[in-house]
């Protein structure tokens, strides 16, 4: 365990540090293993700066592979930005590679390896800016709250199992105990309708996560659920906890039951203060939330992963060895049409449009009654490989429009009609009587520093097969793709994602900020978007920032699997003629 | 999107790349490792579907249907084979096959090659076959076979699997197989020629490794249910099973 988690955080910042990665034991869960580390512990060290300062980072690599370390969610200069292949060419065994830069922003961030599965080995760790100016958010007493998944098994096993059976680590899947309940629940000829119609598409309604707590334990400032992870405070100050989701591919539920949270600022930057009980938030995010425990008692923090197959818990004390209650587990849910991109339809006559069958998330309901039109009940969506033959697709030819991508293998299934849903806090969440946070709750504190609308917009569609875990935009592996996604320096445009599987993708852009489009005046920073399956999201980009740049899926496997791309930032050609500048001047130098 | 990318391309053409908007990767060398570990990794599978002992009506058998693949997502060079033996020794049917398939659509592969029965005798065919996954989750493989001697057959197999509990699984699985004309050094008729159809409850202690125990039955059909009795052989049998199916 690093420093910073076994007591009080270090509060001075500091403009150089040296990272040493490289291989140690790790425990957890009574087992021991083996991780990539930085300076030998999981997560990494905390990385302190201060806003304005020049800080020099140096990256020895004691592994007999190749490495990096990506700074995730800081403006830097583009070589700087640690992608091998992408704005470098990674950093050799026994090599050191010295990244300089300005620090331009304040906030919670963190650090990973690009390299390989490095980041599911242990090669992560926190970075807290602080700002140049007073800092909007008052608090006390801070920590921060990391969290991450840790396997024993070797990721690239994990990967080549999801590779031939990518229900390998589901555990949850409908039995035939489940269809039996259902009959009972709702009558044969309903129980029957729904199976025969997720079966007939062969999408699996409890593909919530590929990877499960059937390999993963989940971590908390890189402790197991059982070692129980503490901050300590004094009742009635303010405690500040920057969470990071540092997993691979874990989304977790975090709540701290008796304690409200007010949300402070998501991806480093502040917002409008928000209150809430619970926040979903996706692999790579960042929420900074403020806490008053007033009582002289113990609270857990309770993250349960998305799927519900296990959690990571920590507690705020006020002694050491205190604990509170450790909620139960709720059951997962099941993936619904909505998932599928078919929320408001008008196949989908008798479901309400555009919202969630809410029935659906206790299970009990009868989410499906207005599906129970055979011959029908498709009509919204269209899958590959012939399964929508011969069933209604009457006026669906229009809603194609937007899907001007190849198909083929990759794509097994096409939103008809994407939803934003930006006020629904996310499959599984808030029906349980307490307040959930949702995107369109977010305002930048700060007004958009462009107030220029879009000159362009650019779609893509994230695309998938499930079955043979193709994981892509716009239905091109990066493999397959022959140039980048390209921007116009100084231009503004909206990038809008249109999620075509049936999983939640959270989509993070290098370099530069975008601004979510939740309907706010004061858009919402971000540099990961969570895309839940069957929506579309947008957000504003301007493209000041040159260079290419990585944009991709940050589930681990998802990224192998080929959903990540390069977006060129450069002058427009007709403009660029006596530019003298290069994209890619290398500030950082490699020396053995 | 893309007409706007190719303004752009048309453009860099006119005016000259300046500071190119299009362009090959800035790091080709490492670009060519990144682009592999994101998507283009190649990966390999061996897996027993049914490594069984069969009661057989006394005449115990022991049953092998496996098969191995390495390759991408569209391109995979495979390896199937299936036999029988008899439990005292000889084997009584043995064949493989080498495979190219590609991914033709998001859940069916096509695969060509040839095959090769080692037993009874040595016979070469070319085979030509689809496998994939069926909607309502049915596993197929469906191949055409033309011997060495010109003789057309067809084989058809579908396997279903039914979660009674999260490791516990009930695998009903139906073969048939058909003969576009007589063959006679193999005994078959022209038309259907049999029919296997079996059910098994696996175990699954982990993904990869499953013990399992069903019954099987299976019975020559038409023609060459004729030649069949004519050869005094038994029309149905009927046959415990028990065997591990196992993968990696």
């Amino acid at each position: 365990m690093p420093g910073w988690a076994r007591a009080m955080i270090q509060s001075e910042p500091r403009n150089a540090f040296d990272l040493t990665i490289g291989k140690s034991p790790f425990e957890v869960g009574g087992r021991r293993g083996t991780a990539t580390t930085i300076n030998g512990t999981v997560p990494g060290p905390l990385l302190r700066f201060q806003e304005g300062d020049e800080v020099t980072l140096r990256v020895h690599n004691r592994l007999r592979e190749d490495t990096s370390i990506h700074w995730h969610g800081l403006l830097l200069p583009n070589d700087q930005d640690g992608v091998p292949g992408v704005t470098f060419n990674g950093i050799r065994p026994d090599e050191t590679f010295t990244y300089r830069f300005p620090i331009r922003q304040s906030g919670t961030y963190w650090y990973h390896s690009h390299s390989g599965f490095q980041e599911q080995t242990g090669v992560y760790g926190p970075i807290i800016i602080d700002p140049k100016g007073a800092d909007p958010v008052q608090y006390d007493r801070e920590y921060i709250v990391m969290l991450s998944d840790w396997t024993f098994e070797d990721p690239n096993r994990v990967f080549a199992k999801l590779k031939k059976h990518s229900d390998y680590y589901n555990f949850h899947k409908r039995t035939f105990g489940d269809f039996l309940a259902d009959v009972r629940d709702k009558g044969l000829g309903q129980a029957m309708a729904e199976r025969k119609m997720w079966s007939e598409m062969r999408m699996m309604r409890t593909d919530i996560a590929d990877v499960t707590g059937a390999t993963y334990t989940y971590l908390m400032n890189g402790l197991g659920p059982d070692a129980n992870w503490t901050g300590l405070f004094k009742p009635g100050e303010r405690v500040r906890l920057r969470f990071i989701n540092g997993s691979a591919m874990s989304y977790f539920d975090v709540r701290i039951p008796g304690l409200p949270m007010t949300v402070v600022s998501t991806d480093g930057q502040n917002i409008d203060p928000v209150e809430t009980d619970e926040f979903r938030i996706s692999v790579a995010e960042t929420y900074d939330v403020v806490v008053e425990p007033k009582a002289d008692q113990a609270y857990t923090i309770f993250a349960e992963s998305m799927d519900r197959s296990g959690y990571a818990r920590g507690t705020l004390a006020p002694r050491e060895n205190m604990q509170a209650g450790v909620p139960q587990r709720r059951k997962p849910f099941l993936l619904t049409m909505q998932d599928m991109g078919m929320g408001g339809m008008g196949g989908m006559a008798g479901a309400k449009a555009g919202e969630k069958m809410t029935s659906d998330r206790d299970h009990g309901g009868h989410d499906m009654s207005a599906m129970d039109h055979s011959g029908h009940d498709m009509s919204g969506m269209k899958l590959k490989d012939g399964a929508a033959g011969g069933m209604a697709m009457d006026g669906m030819d229009m809603m194609d429009a937007g899907h001007n991508h190849p198909g083929g293998p990759g794509v097994a299934m096409e939103a008809m009609n994407p939803q934003e849903r930006l006020d629904d806090p996310g499959n599984g969440l808030g029906d349980d009587g307490w307040r959930v946070l949702t995107y369109s709750q977010l305002r930048s504190l700060s007004p958009n520093p462009d107030p220029r609308p879009p000159e362009r917009e650019v779609e893509l569609h994230l695309t998938s097969n499930m079955e043979r875990y193709m994981w892509s935009f716009d239905g091109l592996k990066f493999n397959e793709v022959d140039g980048p996604i390209l921007f116009t320096y100084g231009e503004r445009l909206r990038l809008t994602l249109v999620n075509d599987t049936m999983m939640a993708h959270p989509i993070h852009l290098h370099g530069m900020f975008v601004e979510l489009e939740t309907g706010a005046d004061q858009r919402p920073l971000k540099h990961v978007v969570n895309v839940e399956p069957g929506t579309k999201r947008s957000m504003l980009i301007t493209a000041n920032e040159r260079g290419d740049w990585a944009f991709h899926c940050h589930l681990l496997y998802h990224m192998a699997g080929g959903m990540f791309r390069v977006v060129r930032v450069a002058d427009a050609p007709h403009a660029s003629a006596g530019a003298s500048h290069s994209v890619h001047g290398n500030h950082g130098e490699a020396i053995k | 999107m893309k007409s706007l990318t190719l303004t752009l391309i048309a453009g860099l053409l006119v005016t000259g790349p300046a500071l190119a908007q299009e362009g090959g990767p800035t790091f080709p060398e490492s670009r060519h490792e990144t682009k592999h570990e994101m998507g283009g990794q190649l990966q390999y599978m061996v897996m027993a579907d049914r490594l069984e002992w069969q009661s057989n009506n006394g005449d115990e058998v022991l049953a092998w249907e496996g098969s191995a693949w390495y390759g991408g997502n569209y391109n995979r060079l495979w390896i199937d084979t299936e036999g029988e033996a008899l439990i005292d020794g000889e084997t009584e049917e043995a064949e493989a096959s080498l495979l190219y398939g590609r991914a033709v659509s998001p859940y069916f592969d096509i695969r060509a090659g040839v095959r090769q029965d080692f037993e009874p005798d040595a016979k070469t065919y070319a085979q030509l076959g689809v496998m994939g996954l069926a909607p309502y989750w049915f596993e197929i493989d469906a191949n055409a076979y033309l011997s060495e001697d010109g003789d057309l057959t067809a084989s058809f197999e579908a396997e279903y699997e039914l979660l009674l509990t999260q490791r516990l699984v009930l695998q009903p699985r139906v073969e048939t197989g058909f003969a576009f004309q007589d063959v006679a050094d193999r005994d078959l008729g022209a038309g259907f020629t049999d029919i296997e159809a079996g059910v098994r409850l696996r175990y699954e202690i982990k993904r990869e490794i499953a013990p399992y125990i069903g019954v099987s039955w299976s019975r020559p059909l038409g023609e060459t249910s004729s030649i069949a009795s004519r050869l005094g052989e038994k029309e149905n049998n009927i046959s415990a099973v028990i065997g591990f199916r196992l993968w990696y």
